[in-house]
């Protein structure tokens, strides 16, 4: 619970913190809410030279709607997905799932950004973004470049952003009046999801289901997309959540079980639709 | 005052942050202290390099077990003496294998990881079955095999009466291993100044640990002062003498300055001790209307990997309460205490009874399950009634005082709607899509009051009686100092209304101190639910004493007999002249005042009692817990949870309901959510707060509390005692519920915690 040394700058500006990730390489770490960068680090499994304070950079604070797509700013907090009106409006399944992260002091400080970039295959917002064919927006030395959120997550709490690259925007394509779901099972009612759904009707047909804590990554339940658009009823179509993926098996949950929790999640989700 | 819900004097301060934790105090000079830790469940230690971390700036060294060969052992089971850091070889991952001290927190963390300890592996018993196997090595080196002690609590052998009754049953219960986890965790900060150490720490019981100290250092006592301040949380786990509270104060004097350790959320996962951890192999006999004949019981305890003296003896309380609050003629216990490659058990919440209650509890409703009764009527017919209290349990010294057990459970079916309940459950066993009822009753009772003296010298203790000193101040207000330690209990308050009643003061003018050595007469502590039964009685008479008194210069001041003169509002009045009155203040004034005393009269207002209780008390109730259980996902949900306790006399219904909402809670907690666990290494699955599952406010249900009180003919007061009821009542009206909701499906038992997989798996297995 005591972290390691470390030297600390605040950005002023994008600029300056793109600056300073570069300065420093490998040995710095961007700074967003704290809330999965700090307790890593207090239990040493992080232990970055330095920390680039980001968390005030207001200009990353924002939900925007810009023709049919909803742009939220890397720093915008969990609490105000959870409370803005355009996203209530416009992507409400990324409200249903910031609600269900942590405890109020958690969605104070966490931010969408943060929780993306860390890359948590149970994450909250990550099992969102992905059921929303969200695009991330990444600015780095060379420029700005665009991640589809299918390509983001690489591996456990890994991310396809470049050493000196800083996340500054989430897209997402607006879903006004499409029906969507969130399901979370969690050990304990403020806890990380030991299996979570994330589903969304497509502002262009069918259905998407995201699975959250079924791997090293969130995942697409492709088997369960492509099965709903053939056509098979949802309960049936639900029997393939677990299909292809490597659920971990572990203290908290056996990969069987996970398995048995995305059938029932997915059910559940589908029938909310 | 007995009796009122006045909130707590403790809470201002408290609920503002202003509270004084170990953590909280500065002295100049500070220096920290930190372990290196085992990372190896069992090794033998070739060498520790620790050169980079003594040249870190800021260290001030790093001491090795080597450095304290001179220091006498850790108090210890004799024979089986601990020492304070592990010597020639580490026994469970966590413990302490070297110490740093330096000037700031972050530098000696950053040393302790510096120090690098070359360990040669060797085979790991992580569990009971393989430190017992055949081929099992002897972990701990004073003890050849790792049966640590095999005791037969009673003589009875009951083979030929389980033979003689119509029906028997076996049952193996498990009652996990769990972590007591207060929200302060373990600390000390010492300051050796001049002849000999102040120590501030998170303890129980602060004489005890000075009158440890000073035999550590061959001191007298009074050169020794300890000081429990706030203490956040302890449930047991801050009364085993951890080596810090020794290692601190010797390093404090060897460095000159003063020392302190905060052991962190992490440590205290893997260093604190645990609690529980036992398997029971029980045997019951009973006839056809449930009645139990006899009783059977095997205990085995894992007490880790350095036994700890009242963990390894911890199953004989477990034994005493075997038969709960039935009436079992005859009753069979052995236990046998076996040490692994972990960290070490002892006292957590109920230290014993609950893993008993539990025991009891579940084998009654097995008992009701294979006769197809239901479980309140065998229960019924079990029941100790009344008239027969005081009751001889069938375990010599171990006598239940007064209760009425059939009321509690009267109360309580009636409360839950019990009838209804079972009607519900039917309901819905019938509806496939609704989700599985389950009713679980807890008729429980527990062990209270600790000592009296000859029970509680055999846990090291001076005595087992509590001290009170109760002095009015010259204004009439009134200080009373308390020998208990509490953290978190209330005493500022409750005791404060036994005082008020006594001398007849408002609450609001009596202060209650406790904690500190040199302030506190010769004290015992807060263990055992012993506080109000002891303490409270100790307080009681003191103030007693000092009423008696100051009625007696009240007359002379009123030139009265002191029979003729009564208390009124703020002081005293002549029988019948209603203008002859004195106030309490002016009366305490005079008692400084010998040339207006009469002649002889012992100057002050003042008297130190000490209480020794008759024997121990017995708290006891009824507990029903409703579940809802999910029948695609295994979840179990606390529907209602409804207690009925007789503590006795209820000091405070608003502490008291605080005792048992708490005590409840880790009761859940075990129940549904808690384990420590390791792997087939010895390395801990649960070492924080992220994988061992405490459970929040929103996982717990509403709690419905009723009191039934039967005053205790074993105390003046009438108390029992209720710090550890709810923990030692509720695992099993929780589990009873979970296998009743199951029960349709041929489930007998559900292991605890009762997770959503594992009561998953239960049903996909039954089913
Ligand atoms: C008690 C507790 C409970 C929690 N419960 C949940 C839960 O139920 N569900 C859930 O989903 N999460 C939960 N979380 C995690 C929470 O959502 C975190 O806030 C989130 O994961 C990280 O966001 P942050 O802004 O705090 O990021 P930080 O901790 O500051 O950073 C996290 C990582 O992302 C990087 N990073 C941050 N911002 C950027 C950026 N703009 N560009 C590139 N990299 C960046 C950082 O360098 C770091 O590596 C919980 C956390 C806590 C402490």
């Amino acid at each position: 619970m005591i972290p390691a040394a470390f030297s600390y700058v605040r950005a002023g500006s994008v600029e300056e913190a793109l600056d300073e990730l570069s300065r420093h390489g490998g040995a710095a770490r961007l700074l967003a809410g704290g809330h999965s960068l700090l307790p890593a680090m207090k239990l040493r499994r992080a232990e970055p030279g330095v920390l680039i304070d980001i968390g005030r950079l207001r200009e990353l604070s924002y939900v925007r709607a810009d023709g049919d797509r909803i742009a939220v700013g890397a720093l915008t907090s969990h609490r105000t997905l959870e409370r803005d009106p355009v996203v209530a409006e416009q992507v409400p399944l990324l409200a249903a799932a910031a609600r269900r992260i942590g405890d109020q002091q958690v969605r104070n400080r966490g931010t969408i950004g943060g929780s993306l970039a860390h890359a948590d295959p149970a994450a909250d917002l990550a099992g969102a973004v992905l059921a929303l064919d969200g695009v991330l927006v990444a600015r780095g030395p060379s420029g700005v470049r665009e991640i589809p959120a299918r390509e983001f997550f690489t591996g456990r709490c890994r991310n396809a952003l470049a050493a000196a690259e800083l996340l500054t925007e989430i897209r997402l394509p607006a879903a006004p009046g499409r029906s969507y779901a969130f399901e979370k099972f969690s050990r304990r009612a403020l806890d990380w999801a030991v299996v979570g759904v994330a589903a969304q009707e497509r502002p262009g047909g069918g259905v998407a289901v995201a699975l959250i804590g079924m791997g090293p990554t969130p995942v697409r339940a492709t088997a369960v997309e492509e099965a709903l658009a053939a056509g098979t009823p949802a309960a049936e179509a639900a029997r393939l959540a677990a299909q292809g993926c490597e659920p971990p098996d572990n203290a908290v949950a056996s990969a069987s079980y996970r398995a048995h929790l995305a059938e029932v999640l997915v059910t559940r989700a589908m029938a909310a639709l | 005052m007995i009796g009122s819900a006045v909130p707590r004097k403790e809470d201002a301060a408290l609920l503002t942050g202003r509270g004084t934790f170990v953590d909280d105090i500065h002295r100049p000079g500070l220096l920290h202290m930190v372990y290196v830790h085992s990372t190896e469940a069992h090794a033998l230690i070739s060498g520790i390099d620790a050169e980079e971390a003594r040249s870190l700036p800021g260290v001030l060294g790093v001491w090795t077990a080597r450095d304290f060969a001179g220091l006498p052992p850790r108090p210890s089971v004799p024979g089986l003496e601990r020492g304070y850091l592990a010597g020639d070889k580490v026994h469970y991952v966590g413990e302490p294998v070297a110490v740093v001290v330096a000037a700031d927190r972050y530098t000696a963390a950053d040393a302790a990881r510096a120090v690098r300890v070359a360990y040669e592996p060797l085979p790991v018993m992580a569990t009971v079955a393989d430190a017992l196997a055949p081929d099992a090595v002897p972990i701990f080196a004073p003890l050849p095999g790792n049966l640590a002690l095999e005791q037969q609590v009673t003589p009875d052998d009951v083979t030929a009466d389980l033979e003689a009754a119509p029906n028997r049953l076996r049952a193996r219960l498990v009652n996990q291993r769990c972590a007591g986890t207060p929200i302060e965790p373990y600390g000390v900060l010492a300051d050796w100044a001049g002849a000999g150490p102040t120590v501030w720490a998170t303890v129980q019981a602060p004489h005890r640990v000075r009158a440890e100290i000073a035999e550590r250092f061959g001191l007298a006592r009074h050169l020794v002062r300890v000081i429990a301040p706030d203490v956040g949380g302890a449930f047991g786990v801050k009364s085993s003498f951890m080596p810090e509270l020794f290692l601190a104060p010797e390093l404090s004097r060897r460095l000159g300055r003063p020392v302190k350790y905060v052991e962190t959320r992490g440590e205290h996962m893997v260093h604190t001790y645990h609690g529980r951890d036992q398997v029971q192999d029980v045997e019951v006999g009973f006839d056809a209307e449930g009645r139990v004949l006899a009783l059977d019981v095997t205990i085995t305890v894992n007490v880790g990997g350095v036994p700890d003296p009242v963990g390894i003896g911890l199953a004989t309380l477990t034994s005493y309460m075997l038969g709960g609050c039935y009436r079992i003629p005859k009753i069979a216990a052995r236990f046998r205490s076996v040490v692994t490659n972990t960290t070490p058990t002892a006292s957590y919440r109920g230290a014993g009874r609950p893993e008993a209650s539990f025991l009891i509890e579940r084998v009654v409703d097995l008992v009701a399950r294979e006769l197809g009764k239901d479980p309140a009527d065998v229960r019924k017919v079990n029941l100790i009634q009344p008239d027969e209290m005081p009751y001889q349990t069938p375990f010599e010294g171990i006598v239940y005082d007064e209760a009425d057990y059939p009321a509690a459970l009267d109360l309580l079916l009636g409360e839950l709607d019990y009838a209804g309940l079972r009607a519900e459950q039917a309901r819905r066993l019938a509806d496939p899509a609704a989700p599985l009822l389950g009713v679980g009753l807890s008729t429980f009772v527990e062990m209270g009051g600790f000592g009296p003296t000859p029970l509680f010298e055999q846990f090291g203790y001076l005595g087992g009686w509590e001290s009170a000193n109760v002095r009015l101040q010259p204004d009439g207000s009134v200080i009373v100092l308390v020998g208990t330690a509490p953290h978190g209990q209330g005493h500022q308050t409750a005791l404060a209304q036994i005082a008020a009643d006594q001398l007849n003061v408002p609450f609001e003018a009596i202060s209650v101190l406790y904690g500190d050595t040199a302030v506190v007469q010769e004290g015992t502590g807060t263990m055992g639910s012993r506080g109000m039964p002891v303490a409270g009685n100790a307080v009681r008479q003191a103030a007693a004493e000092v009423a008696a008194k100051a009625r007696t210069i009240a007359a002379h001041m009123l030139e009265a007999d002191a029979d003729d003169v009564v208390p009124i509002g703020d002081g005293f009045q002549v029988n019948g002249a209603p203008e002859a009155t004195v106030t309490l203040a002016a009366v305490a004034e005079r008692a400084f005042k010998p040339h207006l005393l009469p002649e002889g009269t012992v100057l002050g207002l003042e008297n130190t009692a000490y209480f020794e209780p008759k024997n121990l008390s017995y708290p006891s109730g009824a507990h029903g817990c409703v579940v809802e259980i999910d029948r695609d996902t295994g979840r179990v949900s606390i529907l209602r949870y409804v207690c009925v306790d007789d503590c006795g006399t209820v000091i405070n219904p608003l502490t008291a309901r605080g005792q048992i909402h708490g005590g409840v809670a880790q009761g859940i907690a075990q129940a549904l959510y808690e384990k420590v666990t390791f792997d087939g290494d010895g390395r801990p699955l649960a070492a924080s707060l992220e994988d061992y599952m405490v459970p929040g406010p929103l996982d717990l249900p509403p709690y419905e509390t009723h009191h039934i009180e039967t005053k205790s003919s074993f105390n003046p007061l009438g108390a029992k005692g209720l710090g550890e009821a709810g923990a030692t009542a509720a695992p099993q009206a929780v589990v009873n519920a979970v296998v009743d909701a199951l029960a349709h499906l041929g489930v007998r038992d559900v292991e605890m915690p009762c997770t959503p997989e594992r009561v998953w798996k239960v049903m996909h297995d039954a089913s």
